[in-house]
């Protein structure tokens, strides 16, 4: 376990450097860069476009925000009647989110979402929205923010309930289109590849 | 049968286990303090406790609290002493009425939780408790003064 995460964090590092090495050819450009990947790389980077397409759709984001006010809806407003993150990530005294949001998704619409393990939102640190591809994937790498190792990221995103409820949401909310397993064997794919952080601010 | 523990005691009902757990109370209990406002946990009119913490009775499936404590208006205080009704009835807090019920359960769980609130912890904590008449200030003034009391 341990050689496996030094080995993703040599790849890493060169990574870090292709930036320095596009720059006296055109930094800007950023089809220039993934000329020096190895193929493993640029399959790892791939893969990371298909976790960005899926951690970026609403079910996830939502509940992912930068800030302490969850979102909802398609559209990513803000939770209606000043819904709050509150000190365990659960709601305010209150306003706590399982006073609304139960234990299973209700069988009509336009009623609160429930999972087993309880609502709540991601840690503070874990933002999703907003994020580019680079910003994403640093957050996932950074222990202290995404609180996971990579593997624990990946037995995260198989195999959390509510991280799994983004693709049955109940009645009148859309799943996230891509399927699930092909989301993780995305996520694998991209650490096992060396986690590679994509360049450029898109 | 589904085992419940209503108010302290325990009540068997035979109902359909997703029965929405507000009609248990109103309908097969006879406990109608709790309101029916919109079905939907939208209005905060429904509000009850499960093992303390605010639960909205409308959208709550019967067979999802067995086993739990819960707490109804008819059981927040022995004979309607609790300090939030009693602020409620010294500082004349409602209008028509009807979603007081849900305001003071709510409002009893804040302070269980939070003994001196600020205007922040309230409006935070009381967001999702919805009137029609307007009577914010006068639950806001409440449960200050409930909470002084609760902290006497």
């Amino acid at each position: 376990m341990k050689e496996s995460l030094r080995r993703r964090a040599a790849h890493l590092s060169v990574l870090a450097l292709t930036p320095l090495c596009a720059c006296s050819s055109g930094a800007e450009n950023p089809d220039r860069a993934p000329a020096l990947l190895t193929s493993d790389q640029k399959e790892a980077l791939a893969a990371f476009d298909v976790v960005y397409e899926v951690l970026q759709h609403p079910r996830c984001v939502n509940c992912h925000p930068a800030g302490d006010r969850p979102l909802q809806f398609a559209d990513g407003r803000l939770h209606a009647m000043n819904v709050q993150r509150g000190s365990d990530d659960r709601g305010r005294p209150g306003m706590r989110c399982a006073t609304c949001h139960g234990s299973a998704n209700p069988e009509l619409p336009h009623l609160p979402p429930g999972v087993s393990t309880g609502w709540r939102l991601a840690p503070s640190e874990m933002v999703f929205e907003g994020l580019s591809k680079a910003e994403l994937a640093g957050m996932l790498l950074d222990p202290k923010r995404s609180h996971m190792t990579p593997d624990e990221l990946i037995e995260h995103v198989a195999h959390d309930p509510l991280v799994q409820w983004g693709w049955d949401p109940g009645p009148g909310r859309e799943p996230v289109p891509v399927p699930h397993e092909r989301f993780v064997a995305a996520f694998e794919s991209w650490v096992e590849g060396g986690a590679p952080v994509p360049q450029g601010k898109r | 049968m589904i085992s419940l523990s209503i108010n302290g005691t325990r009540r068997e009902v035979d109902v359909d286990p997703r029965m929405p757990l507000l009609w248990v109370l109103r309908d097969v209990l006879g406990l109608t303090g709790t309101k029916y406002g919109c079905g939907m946990a939208q209005c905060g009119a429904c509000t009850v406790h499960l093992d303390g913490e605010p639960l909205r009775s409308c959208v709550t499936p019967v067979s999802s609290v067995a086993g739990k404590s819960v707490t109804t208006i008819e059981g927040l205080s022995s004979d309607g002493d609790h300090p939030v009704q009693t602020a409620w009835k010294e500082l004349a807090v409602p209008q028509c009425g009807y979603c007081q019920v849900g305001q003071m359960m709510t409002a009893a769980a804040l302070i269980a939780e939070v003994p001196d609130p600020t205007d922040d912890d309230i409006d935070a904590g009381m967001a999702g408790n919805i009137c029609r008449c307007g009577t914010y200030p006068r639950i806001r003034a409440a449960i200050k003064q409930a909470a002084k009391e609760v902290s006497r």
